[in-house]
């Protein structure tokens, strides 16, 4: 039982940690919306006073702004669905006792560990460089004419390195999943006559659809955001300009600070919608 | 329709052998209780016989069909698990239908035969429910809901109320029995409690390292242990054993007698002597645990519910001379 004295003592103890959060989400945010209404180009004549919703309007009426929508969602609804159900078989995968399995999951976690930077850097240059890059030598040893991956299949290339990144991930989560599920309801599902794939569909699936979940929230999250596999590679272009990249460029390249914060109001308005959604399909499944 | 034999089944876990060959049959209809200490292959036998373990040796003959590599599904038998092993995500209709879903049944069958295992087990108010909103026993009723829907040749029980408490535990035990009564189905019970044993079974295997003891009805098992195991095992409190000069004048090496075969008294022409330790005095019957003169361990006795000894008392004890078991040095039976 908290006491009335335990509860306002649990309070102070816990402010220092609210009011730092809280100042480090309310100062950034608070900057974006001032900014987002004013006029300021640093490098050409600096803040020039208020413009009302010009920025807002001029971010929107862009060519660049709905493919830059776009392409966020192609990401990661693509990331998702090749993580979700890559990371599914993977853990049905790595839950079968073998010989060397703590080795090999510390293996498939690895990716996880590596740096996005980094990771993106490798596979452009050793994977998918059209010249020297190892897809390169592939598709010549069977004969067939190497792709310039990052160019021709840029999304989809794109893709494929975050995919990379993040089934670790999942794989991890989902599973913790697997192996929570109790062998005896597997058993159960057996001797009432479910065969192995109905055991998936009807017992391990819904058993982790909690963890699958939250995989896509979590995943979401980051998603939504992802700037340094797309400026070390394509660099926005081929069609792989985001919208945390168009902001990027409009503030940086186009030293357009007020611009660019537009852009970011915009960018928590599409987090939102996309929350919203997501809430709405795979929420329920966080209910108890 | 329900007569299981085990024919030289014998079952290893890589180097150990857990199960040596061992025979047994079941016939149709009956009610059997392996009973055992904890790790006696009780569980891992009802496995081979559901098909969730594969044997290492022998033959498992379902109704005369060889039964040794066929499916746990298709042998036709049914089981609930020690944790109930209920889907958490499904209603109680749906978690009672999905035998009858995987065997393809039509909607209609399935509703009729729902409805109908949910009015005999009394679940008819919870059947859109799920598991999680339901107490130790209702969940236990649906997991005998599930398999009795299956109308299969045989219900496999592991130890299907060891978690659930005492009292509920004596009421499950009766509604089991008497759904055997109703069905006439065969059924093999898994537990190490001797009294489920006991009170349920048709017939009782005793088993210990992997070995059957004894195989007898209940009052067999009482009356006439085959060995020290049985003798010690089936009866509650245990039967006392006696070893030395009292053993020798029956002419054998260790005597059994259960409690409820000495007579206490306070005069003099008794044949044993002892003192009272700690008595248990439940009402109806008082146990006494009694020191005796070159005996280690205390003697159990039980008296009535009116006996008035306390501890440190001298007592007499008069063992009746026709409920002592003689065994001899290897703990067989000798009569």
């Amino acid at each position: 039982m908290a006491t009335q004295h335990s509860r306002s003592a649990a309070r102070l103890m816990m402010a220092p940690a609210v009011v730092l959060l809280m100042g480090w989400m309310l100062v950034p945010l608070t900057m974006t919306l001032w900014f987002s209404f004013r006029r300021y180009l640093p490098l050409r004549g600096g803040d020039l006073g208020w413009t009302g919703f010009d920025n807002y309007v001029r971010f929107v009426s862009s060519s660049s702004f709905w493919p830059s929508i776009q392409a966020t969602l192609i990401i990661v609804g693509g990331v998702l669905a090749i993580t979700v159900c890559f990371g599914v078989l993977l853990a049905l995968l790595l839950d079968q006792p073998m010989w060397g399995q703590g080795i090999v999951r510390i293996l498939v976690i690895a990716p996880f560990f590596v740096m996005p930077t980094v990771s993106a850097l490798v596979w452009k240059n050793m994977f998918m460089d059209p010249v020297n890059g190892l897809f390169a030598h592939l598709f010549k040893f069977f004969g067939a004419t190497p792709i310039s991956w990052l160019s021709e299949a840029s999304l989809a290339s794109i893709i494929m390195i975050v995919s990379w990144q993040w089934l670790p991930f999942a794989t991890l989560i989902l599973l913790t999943a697997i192996q929570s599920l109790d062998s005896e309801q597997l058993e159960a599902a057996e001797m009432d006559g479910a065969p192995a794939i109905k055991r998936f569909w009807f017992i391990i699936l819904p058993h982790m659809s909690r963890a699958i979940t939250v995989v896509i929230l979590i995943q979401t999250i980051f998603l939504l955001s992802i700037f340094a596999e797309i400026f070390v590679t394509t660099q926005g272009s081929f069609g792989t300009r985001t919208l945390t990249y168009l902001i990027f460029q409009r503030v940086l390249e186009s030293q357009n600070v007020g611009l660019g914060s537009a852009g970011g109001v915009y960018a928590i308005i599409l987090a939102n919608i996309v929350a919203l959604f997501l809430m709405r399909i795979v929420g329920k499944n966080l209910d108890a | 329709m329900g007569r299981i034999t085990l024919d030289k089944v014998s079952k290893s876990f890589g180097a150990v052998e857990v199960i040596p060959p061992l025979d047994l049959t079941i016939e149709d209809g009956e009610f059997v209780v392996f009973v055992g200490p904890s790790g006696c292959g009780k569980s891992t036998l009802l496995r081979l016989i559901a098909g969730l373990e594969d044997v290492s040796g022998g033959q498992i003959r379902v109704d005369g069909q060889d039964a040794t590599t066929v499916p746990p599904a298709k042998r036709g038998l049914a089981m609930v698990f020690q944790s109930y092993a209920l889907y958490p995500h499904m209603s109680v209709r749906k978690n009672i239908a999905f035998p009858l879903r995987m065997a393809g049944l039509d909607a209609a069958e399935q509703e009729r035969r729902v409805t109908e295992a949910a009015k005999v087990l009394n679940l008819s108010d919870y059947l859109d429910r799920r598991p999680g909103q339901l107490s130790g026993g209702q969940r236990q009723r649906v997991a005998i809901g599930r398999a009795i829907v299956r109308e299969p040749a045989a219900f496999l029980f592991d130890e299907p109320l060891s978690n659930l408490d005492a009292a509920l535990r004596v009421g499950m035990r009766l509604e089991i029995s008497e759904l055997h009564e109703r069905l006439k189905t065969t059924m093999i019970y898994v537990t190490h409690d001797q009294v489920e044993a006991m009170t349920m079974a048709d017939k009782i295997v005793v088993l210990h390292a992997g070995r059957i003891e004894q195989v007898g009805s209940p009052l067999e098992l009482y009356r006439t242990p085959k060995n020290l195991f049985v003798a010690g095992f089936i009866g509650s409190p245990k039967m006392n054993f006696l070893t030395g000069p009292e053993a020798d004048r029956h002419g054998a090496h260790t005597i059994g007698i259960r409690p409820e075969h000495i007579k206490v008294s306070n005069d003099e022409s008794c044949i044993w002597r002892g003192t009272v330790g700690v008595s248990e005095h439940l009402g109806s019957d008082t146990f006494f645990h009694i020191h005796m003169e070159g005996q280690d361990t205390p003697l159990t006795v039980r008296a009535g519910g009116d006996v008035e000894l306390y501890h440190g008392d001298a007592i007499c004890m008069t063992p009746d001379e026709a409920h002592i078991h003689r065994f001899d040095a290897n703990g067989l039976r000798t009569d």
